[in-house]
């Protein structure tokens, strides 16, 4: 959906986007790494399971949720990107049982 | 860092960063707290990263002037904490936060809101597919990531910030599909009685103008007077469909539909505590009303930035520095000789070209679809909205109890308006009658567990 402008000389480090490793940039949030990587989106919505991707970039649409490092709804544009990170997109209704 | 801050400000933008130097200047220690990782706002987000040459270039100067703003700002030694989010604000003042996954609290005499603005909700059918955003959220992925959208790129809407990041992504290499103007054609006729205005405000209108030159002679596709506006796809957005105003309906292939409609002061806090708002018809929104200070109808409560009204960073660095100078002397401090008549000589010089710029790019008023989805959080369409409306009269708030409509995360930051002009409407009320949705805290989602380890008064981590 989005591309990163080349830059030769920005170093980069690796996150996992459900499982997958990613290339990240310093001053990357988790939710412009998200826009990058096909196909683009964060979640499927808890209401009518639809995906959705990052709207607004400045905390206010809620829509570029997602679970990072274990925690699950978290504002991704608000998040930088750090090396490591684990970043998974939700699926839809969370289910307790199994 | 201590506990111990008469004073708060919330928002690390051009007018949260002016108000705390200037407060730090006269010998006052606030403490900032902010969202963002980095101080700036969205103006000047990211301004002390690095990026490309091009990047750089094609930001221009008014960015570049952030890096040199957020350096003054933090070597000015105020405390600032970012990553922090305010989620309640109790008269007195009590204010409580969440850094870091941790909530505590904070007592201060003075708290100053610099929260600045959000883009106004574009409720059109598909806004809510993958690859429609709006032209904000397109812009600061080029600051903070020097990023651009895949083509083909359509951009929709009305206001100087489409033009701006349309002259922006072109520079960068980018293309654009096409701009759909949804502005009302007669914008000299509606600017004419603003000719004062103009004069005084030229230096912000000649930039304009020089805009639209480029733009044309960059050969932009420019559709005016474009309508019924939708995004068409399943996963994600694969065409949009206008009409343009020969009545011709036109469908193109769409990788990213970039939205704006001009923006709205986030008035969230303030509803929340129950400050007088008055609604603005020039920016079609809710304004926090404030004294020459910049202080709220709430006692210790200011005010500052586009929050107050949208006007701009220039601006809001001066109101920052008039409301600083307001809670000093609230506070009981004399003010230095010479500071108050700059600050407002600087709002003068700031404010001069916005009655121009409102006059050209009106708030929309155009009806909303039956099937656009109004709630993106509880996934309601403004045909759902209607029909409570029509069923039960209510307003707002019982529109919300109806229908759910507001509940989400976003907690009514994304239908809020579109509610008000839906039942506006129906009613046949004004807007300022019709009123928004009741506040309530949290202000933002809190977490039971942040909320069962909070302790009053406990340091931030």
């Amino acid at each position: 959906m989005f591309r990163q402008l080349a830059d030769s000389g920005s170093p980069s480090f690796l996150v996992y986007i459900d499982g997958s490793e990613t290339v990240a940039r310093p001053g990357d949030t988790v939710a412009a790494v998200l826009l990058r990587t096909a196909p683009g989106i964060a979640r499927h919505t808890p209401v009518g399971e639809t995906p959705r991707a990052p709207y607004c970039m400045m905390g206010v649409c809620f829509d570029c949720l997602a679970t990072v490092d274990g925690e699950t709804s978290v504002q991704t544009c608000l998040v930088e990107a750090r090396p490591g990170m684990r970043i998974q997109r939700q699926k839809g209704k969370v289910r307790i049982t199994p | 860092m201590t506990s111990e801050h008469d004073i708060l400000i919330v928002g690390a933008g051009p007018a949260g960063m002016a108000a705390a130097m200037q407060l730090a200047g006269l010998g006052l220690s606030p403490l900032v707290i902010d969202e963002q990782p980095m101080p700036g706002g969205q103006i000047w987000r990211a301004s002390e990263g690095a990026r490309p040459d091009a990047v750089r270039r094609a930001l221009g100067p008014d960015y570049a002037q952030g890096a040199g703003r957020v350096a003054e700002f933090r070597n000015s030694g105020v405390d600032y904490l970012p990553g922090t989010r305010m989620w309640h604000l109790e008269p007195g003042f009590q204010v409580f936060m969440s850094r870091d996954g941790a909530a505590f609290s904070r007592s201060c005499r003075a708290v100053l809101l610099a929260t600045g603005a959000q883009e106004r909700p574009v409720p059109l059918p598909g806004w809510t597919l993958p690859g429609v955003m709006t032209v904000g959220a397109a812009q600061i992925l080029l600051k903070t990531s020097a990023q651009i959208p895949d083509q083909p790129v359509w951009i929709a809407g009305s206001g100087p910030l489409p033009l701006l990041y349309i002259r922006q992504l072109l520079a960068v290499g980018g293309k654009v599909a096409g701009y759909l103007d949804t502005t009302p054609r007669g914008g000299a006729g509606r600017a004419l009685p603003h000719a004062a205005a103009a004069w005084r405000g030229r230096g912000d209108l000649l930039k304009g103008l020089k805009w639209l030159r480029e733009l044309r002679r960059a050969g932009l596709r420019w559709l005016r007077g474009v309508g019924d506006i939708r995004a068409l796809g399943e996963e994600r957005i694969e065409a949009v469909c206008y009409t343009t105003p020969d009545g011709q309906l036109h469908r193109e292939p769409a990788s990213v539909l970039l939205l704006h409609e001009g923006v709205v002061p986030s008035i969230h806090a303030t509803l929340a505590m129950n400050c007088d708002h008055l609604w603005s018809d020039a920016q079609g929104c809710f304004v926090p009303q404030v004294d020459a200070w910049g202080m709220t109808s709430v006692e210790g409560l200011y005010l500052a930035g586009d929050g107050a009204g949208i006007a701009g960073a220039p601006a809001a660095e001066a109101r920052g520095r008039i409301a600083a100078l307001g809670i000093a002397q609230w506070l009981g401090h004399r003010l230095p000789e010479g500071a108050e008549p700059a600050a407002r000589a600087a709002l003068a010089r700031a404010l001069a070209s916005r009655p121009v710029i409102d006059a050209l790019y009106p708030p929309p008023d155009d009806d909303i679809a039956d099937e656009a989805v109004v709630c993106r959080c509880e996934e309601l369409t403004a045909g759902e909205i209607r029909a409570a409306a029509r069923l039960h009269r209510g307003g707002p708030n019982q529109v919300k109890a109806y229908t759910r409509c507001g509940m989400g995360p976003c907690q009514g930051r994304q239908c809020g308006y579109s509610v008000n002009r839906l039942l506006a409407a129906e009613y046949g009320k004004s807007r300022a009658e019709t009123g928004f949705f009741r506040i309530r805290p949290p202000l933002k989602p809190v977490r039971l567990g942040e909320l069962a380890a909070l302790q009053e008064g406990r340091e931030a981590p």
